[in-house]
């Protein structure tokens, strides 16, 4: 049997291509990537640099699925909205995009997701927080608590929405002047 | 509205190389060859123009073979007229593009 390793590892959704970065790196040392999970990620042995891998946020899509199959890639799976893939080095480069404005829509679904989350998770704290602070409920502090973590997430989300802006507006600058 | 429309490189070498039926493996060896490897179409910037096309119908899915799961692809009429149009164009900017730097670039 191959000789399997698990590493648990947590990337915020705008820190994907360092998630991708990690991940080829253990594909040079020879442990490419089976299996994912939330947060787990489980690695077999292999040939040194033997694949490529990638990953991108997409939604359930059998169609792509066999497109991406057709092309060499083999599908690895999917967490949450990501799906990951690999592919044999020997066949060549692999890349999921190759022009800026591929990268671009990718980015804004990336940037729309969390942004979504992230009004819904101020919504609930809103929520919570008005509950903690006026209801006579005995489980009022449970709701004060709650609504400190929804306002402790949207503050990340924000940091990493504000990162994403950034990488968009670089490209679009970019855009102004070749494809 | 479709008239003026400025094709990226990946389009114009999509519906080029959809003159024939292809599926989508075929369109980016097809793509690579014509460029003489210059251009490279990734999977997933493929897969969305193709959508984008589909739905704008400039090319036609074709039904599926019996036995073959893969999905070929066609120019229409409409993605003809288009590639007619941007043809006329590039042809436009080499004419112009030479006239100025013609001299130049034949030293």
């Amino acid at each position: 049997m191959t000789e399997r390793i698990t590493k648990t590892r947590w990337f915020w959704a705008w820190e994907y291509e360092k998630e991708e970065r990690w991940l080829n790196e253990m594909a040079a040392d020879g442990w490419t990537l089976a299996e994912v999970g939330y947060c787990r990620f489980t690695f077999e042995r292999s040939e040194p640099n033997a694949y490529t891998i990638r990953l991108e946020m997409h939604p359930h899509d059998e169609q792509y699925l066999s497109f991406m199959e057709d092309t060499g890639a083999e599908y690895i799976g999917r967490c949450l909205q990501w799906v990951y893939f690999r592919r044999r080095s020997e066949l060549g480069a692999f890349d999921l995009f190759s022009d800026l404005d591929s990268k671009l829509t990718h980015l804004r679904k990336i940037h729309k997701t969390i942004l979504i989350v992230g009004i819904l998770n101020l919504f609930a704290g809103m929520l919570n927080l008005f509950v903690g602070l006026e209801s006579t409920s005995v489980y009022r502090m449970n709701n004060a608590c709650v609504a400190v973590l929804n306002l402790l997430v949207c503050t990340f989300l924000m940091y990493g929405l504000g990162r994403l802006k950034e990488k968009i507006d670089s490209l679009e600058r970019e855009r102004l002047l070749r494809e | 509205m479709d008239e003026h429309i400025v094709l990226t490189e990946a389009t114009y070498y999509i519906l080029l190389s959809l003159y024939r039926p292809r599926h989508g493996y075929g369109i980016m060896q097809q793509v690579e060859e014509l460029s003489s490897g210059r251009v490279r179409l990734a999977a997933g910037t493929l897969y969305g123009a193709l959508n984008a096309m589909v739905e704008k119908r400039w090319i036609v899915q074709l039904p599926v073979e019996d036995g073959s799961r893969k999905k070929n692809y066609q120019i229409t009429e409409r993605g003809l007229a288009i590639l007619r149009t941007e043809l006329s164009r590039l042809q436009e900017l080499v004419r112009n593009g030479e006239e100025i730097m013609g001299g130049q670039t034949h030293d």
